[in-house]
């Protein structure tokens, strides 16, 4: 299949690039539907990457890249089920996310996320799977969850473990504030920083220029350079199945979701 | 002009070209929320415009709270 329009997202297989593009109001909110859609890349994923050498990953969105797990769906979800069957359900959504973010990064394709605006939690753990990060200078980047009571549970810890310095890593996870664009690239977040609009463009220019590499060489050399850490990424799952029983992790969930205030993405 | 006042200019400058809004509507003590009728994504992307524009970081926390374009304009004003 070298070309999808679901509802959440898209995606089309066209001069060696599978481009998917992101599309689900208000910022790309990752519930069940983009997961089963998300799953359903993954599995066709690796038919088409003998015919691709390059994936971009970007939002249709001027709002943003992603801002995250779809809180309002998790909240709801969680609502009158007991306490151990909602664990069980966070778990079986956070192993399958795993397996599809664990197929886009170990994917032999040189991946490249085309930034924008928002790239919040889940959304900042969908970029870090990729290779190559491009952020448009509007582009701001945070992980709020402890806020919520939690940790990252799309393998945001192990993957920044992975690309930055710890510093960095800690002052994004345990002050959950956000940076911008010229920040992440300072810290080594992204890649590039291009003009407003320009992500995908900058992207599209770069992934013409990887296919002029032999493929076997670019694949030898991704694998060497960036190792998937499971064992971590399981840990992760597990503290954040751990830490979801607390009564803290409710009361911000509930507090997000009928939050009036006028800065609710602001931790 | 002094430094707060030129910062508190140059904010109101800037958000009412980004939004769209008369300068002349707006004031140093308006609750940026309501005048520009800007919500929370808006309100970051006027974060990221101001941190560009005056070449400072400014933690989102530090703004918890701040909605009028004075105290906005002190808390850029203490990181020049």
């Amino acid at each position: 299949m070298n070309q999808f329009k679901g509802q959440t997202l898209s995606w089309e297989l066209k001069d060696g690039v599978i481009e998917l593009a992101l599309h689900r109001q208000p910022c790309n909110e990752i519930g069940s539907l983009t997961l089963e859609e998300l799953e359903k890349f993954a599995s066709v994923l690796e038919h088409v990457q003998s015919d691709a050498h390059a994936l971009i990953l970007y939002s249709t969105l001027t709002s943003g890249f992603c801002a995250g797990a779809d809180l309002r769906e998790l909240y709801h979800g969680a609502q009158g089920m007991e306490k151990q069957a909602a664990v069980r359900g966070v778990r079986e959504f956070l192993d399958r996310i795993h397996k599809v973010m664990n197929a886009i990064d170990s994917s032999p394709l040189t991946s490249i996320a085309a930034l924008n605006g928002v790239t919040f939690g889940g959304g900042l753990e969908l970029a870090l799977v990729c290779d190559l990060l491009i952020a448009d200078k509007m582009a701001r980047f945070c992980f709020p969850e402890l806020r919520l009571g939690l940790i990252p549970g799309f393998g945001g810890i192990p993957r920044l473990k992975r690309d930055l310095g710890n510093a960095v890593v800690r002052d994004l996870l345990l002050t959950g504030r956000s940076f911008n664009a010229t920040k992440a690239q300072q810290v080594g977040l992204v890649s590039q920083v291009v003009g407003e609009g320009e992500s995908l463009k900058v992207a599209r220019g770069t992934a013409a220029q990887l296919g002029k590499f032999d493929r076997r060489t670019a694949i030898a050399a991704k694998k060497f350079i960036k190792p998937i850490p499971y064992e971590d990424l399981r840990r992760e799952i597990d503290i954040f199945c751990e830490l979801f029983t607390q009564p803290a992790v409710e009361a911000g969930l509930k507090k997000f979701v009928e939050s009036k205030d006028a800065q609710p993405y602001l931790p | 002009m002094t430094d707060d006042k030129k910062t508190l200019e140059e904010i109101l400058n800037l958000a009412a070209a980004q939004f769209k809004v008369p300068r002349e509507k707006l004031t140093a003590d308006d609750d940026f929320f309501k005048t520009l009728g800007i919500d929370s994504l808006q309100a970051l992307d006027l974060l990221t415009r101001l941190e560009h524009h005056f070449n400072v970081e400014l933690p989102d926390y530090e703004l918890q709270g701040v909605s009028d374009f004075r105290t906005l304009a002190s808390r850029i004003q203490a990181r020049l």
